[in-house]
């Protein structure tokens, strides 16, 4: 699903450059449930991002279920991103002044589909992460494991191939940041490729594959035993 | 363009923040509205002043007699001479392009003494003698019977035709008026019409107490011959008579012997001449209005793009978050700039409304006050120029836009996003 190989990226200030990424290489298949680790600084949203298709590498290959990511001008990229990926952040990023169903629905909006078709796919996953019943409310007006799982149902709704998760639950405590979790992997069970950067290793075990990130450099990609997180809730 | 939800997306996000959004509608409503009535105001000023020419033919003259200023052929300077009816015949075989020559006597005035008299009815009216053009240079409504005919001025028939003025003054309420006799100094005729100025402001008492009677009718009855007190003269259109009033002048000299260069001898007032005086001086004015206006408007336009620019500085991060989610640049470009235009268009109605609704207010309360005020009447604005103005706020609606929708799409999602 997922195939990079060589890639690099610097950032550069002025007369300063931070060569952040220095060579990565690693492949993602389909249905993995994957976390990025690393401690703070080392890069692992910098690889993200460049998966996602929101910054782009200096140097390497990327190539996402067999599409080559090189050099796209901005409307193709949007399409890709709508089409292949859904993004879920530390910060939830939804709409403030959108309902819950309005902010899952966006990217069906951004897709094209109709708006009776929207309402119901976007109720559908609503129901998917348990808010049914707060499809009218406002992000203010959710606890912060709401608005993540509003936020993993947006990630869901164009039903893209894969996942990109952004310390997902680095704004939660642990309990709801294990109810998270606990959605995630039913996600990943139904199939969906997902990647998770976290730096916390109890978030880190619940997943399939850990890839740990030093220095710009993959230092360990290993397969873990998967706790799941119903366990713990 | 414009489906539905757009509509939604673009209401939604104005509705995010009200009062930004009422601020800058704000801005550009205030700029239109002033814009529209300082327009009207302007056209107020001008109606008002032109009415003071009321609706005479603008391409006319008036032509009197003076005492000459020079001696000629044995003639001393001093001496008085009075246009003769073969005069008006003269001018228009010798002088080409004139309309009409309107030969006129006046009798009696306006607040002078008692000159009118049916039964134990008495008033004091302005009598003129004339001919049938000049209904053509002073548009009348006839509201009864008819004006002056050639038949009358060949049989110099005794009738006369009154204003309203004169009806109030010698008739009951609901009397009939035609087919009466009323006695004017003293010689009956018969009343053949009634009539109203057409466009009757300012002078509009004035115009009704008139009444119209033959012009050779006048010179026997009053005993003034075949003397002309004054003509009406009006050049046909596209040549003014500005222009054609010097070889008048010229007949005139010869015929009454006048010296060439004597200019004293001969009054006039060139209608024309003032109305463009005073129609330069209204462009003027309104191209004032129109700069102000746009002023106005154009600091409202530029409230719009500032609050435009950090409306989209606020919500970059938002922008971030819906390219992450598939928005393509355009998506987000047409969505600011259809943001921007609907604030300026609704707003700009909203300007315009208002500017109306005062106008109209403006109207009610000059009708409510009755009687004419002086130099102002019916303030109002062409549609053309709430056109022009809107077109106007399109425009400016999408420059308002366009750097602010350029400016958030120019960075990269990521960095959108990282944007607190
Ligand atoms: N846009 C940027 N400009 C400059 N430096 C950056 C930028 N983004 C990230 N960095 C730097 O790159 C390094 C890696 O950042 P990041 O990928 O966010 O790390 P992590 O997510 O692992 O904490 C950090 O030192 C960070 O300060
Ligand atoms: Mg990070």
């Amino acid at each position: 699903m997922i195939q990079i190989k060589d890639l690099h990226k610097s950032y550069h200030m002025g007369s300063n450059s931070l060569h952040v990424l220095k060579g990565i290489n690693f492949d993602v298949k389909q249905g993995e449930l994957v976390s990025i680790m690393g401690s703070s600084g080392s890069g692992k949203s910098t690889l993200l991002n460049i998966l996602g298709m929101l910054d782009e590498a200096d140097e390497g290959q990327y190539i996402l279920d067999n599409v080559p990511i090189k050099n796209l001008n901005e409307k193709i990229a949007a399409k890709y991103r709508n089409q292949f990926l859904g993004f879920i952040f530390q910060s939830f990023n939804l709409i403030n002044y959108k309902s819950a169903l309005d902010n899952v629905s966006m990217p069906l909006y951004y897709k094209g589909v109709k708006r009776k078709e929207r309402t119901e796919k976007a109720m559908h996953y609503l129901e998917k992460v348990g808010l049914a019943d707060w499809s009218h409310h406002l992000p203010s007006e959710l606890s912060g494991g709401q608005k993540q799982r509003v936020a993993i149902a947006r990630a869901l709704a164009s039903d893209p191939k894969v996942l990109l998760a952004d310390e997902p639950t680095g704004a939660l405590d642990t309990k709801t940041s294990y109810e998270v979790m606990e959605l995630i992997q039913g996600i990943n069970d139904d199939g969906k490729t997902i990647l998770v950067v976290t730096h916390e290793p109890d978030i880190a075990q619940m997943t399939k594959r850990i890839v740990n990130l030093k220095d710009g450099l993959i230092i360990d990609d290993s397969p873990v035993q998967q706790v799941r997180a119903s366990l713990h809730v | 363009m414009f489906s539905r939800d757009r509509w939604d997306e673009i209401l939604e996000a104005l509705n995010a923040n009200k009062f930004r959004t009422f601020l800058t509608a704000f801005g550009v409503a205030w700029g239109i509205f002033i814009l529209v009535v300082l327009l009207a105001l302007t056209n107020g000023l001008k109606n008002g002043v032109t009415a003071d020419f009321g609706d005479f033919a603008t391409n006319s003259m008036f032509m009197w007699t003076q005492g000459t200023s020079k001696p000629y052929k044995g003639l001393p300077k001093g001496r008085y001479f009075n246009y003769k009816i073969d005069d008006v015949e003269a001018i228009k075989s010798t002088v080409p392009n004139i309309k009409y020559v309107s030969p006129r006597n006046q009798l009696g005035g306006y607040n002078g003494a008692n000159n009118v008299v049916r039964g134990t009815k008495t008033g004091a009216f302005e009598i003129y003698g004339d001919y049938p053009e000049y209904i053509k240079q002073q548009p009348m409504d006839i509201l009864q019977g008819r004006f002056i005919s050639y038949s009358d001025i060949e049989s110099k028939r005794k009738i006369c035709v009154i204003g309203t003025g004169v009806e109030r003054g010698l008739y009951d309420k609901g009397e009939e008026i035609l087919g009466t006799y009323i006695k004017i100094n003293g010689v009956n005729f018969l009343v053949v019409g009634t009539f109203k100025m057409s466009n009757s402001q300012g002078d509009g008492e004035q115009d009704a107490s008139t009444i119209y009677i033959p012009f050779t009718t006048f010179g026997q009855a009053f005993n003034r011959g075949d003397s002309v007190g004054w003509m009406a003269i009006t050049a046909e259109d596209g040549t003014s008579i500005t222009s054609l009033k010097q070889q008048v002048f010229d007949v005139m000299k010869s015929r009454h012997k006048i010296h060439p260069d004597d200019d004293r001898a001969i009054g006039h007032f060139d209608l024309s001449e003032q109305f463009e005086r005073v129609n330069g001086l209204f462009s003027i004015l309104t191209i004032v209005g129109y700069f102000v206006g746009a002023l106005v408007l154009m600091s409202g336009i530029i409230g719009i793009s500032n609050i435009m620019l950090i409306v989209v500085k606020e919500r970059t991060k938002e922008i971030g978050v819906r390219r992450a989610l598939g928005a393509s640049p355009w998506m987000i470009k047409s969505q600011i700039l259809q943001e921007s235009l609907i604030l300026t268009i609704l707003s700009g109605m909203v300007g315009i409304s208002f500017g109306a609704l005062l106008i109209w207010f403006l109207n009610y309360l000059l009708d409510m006050s009755g009687g004419p005020v002086e130099n102002f009447a019916n303030p109002s604005v062409g549609m053309q120029v709430v056109f022009v103005a809107l077109i106007i706020l399109v425009v400016s609606g999408v420059l308002a836009g366009l750097i602010p929708a350029n400016s958030a799409t120019k960075m990269k999602p990521v960095d959108a996003l990282r944007i607190e």
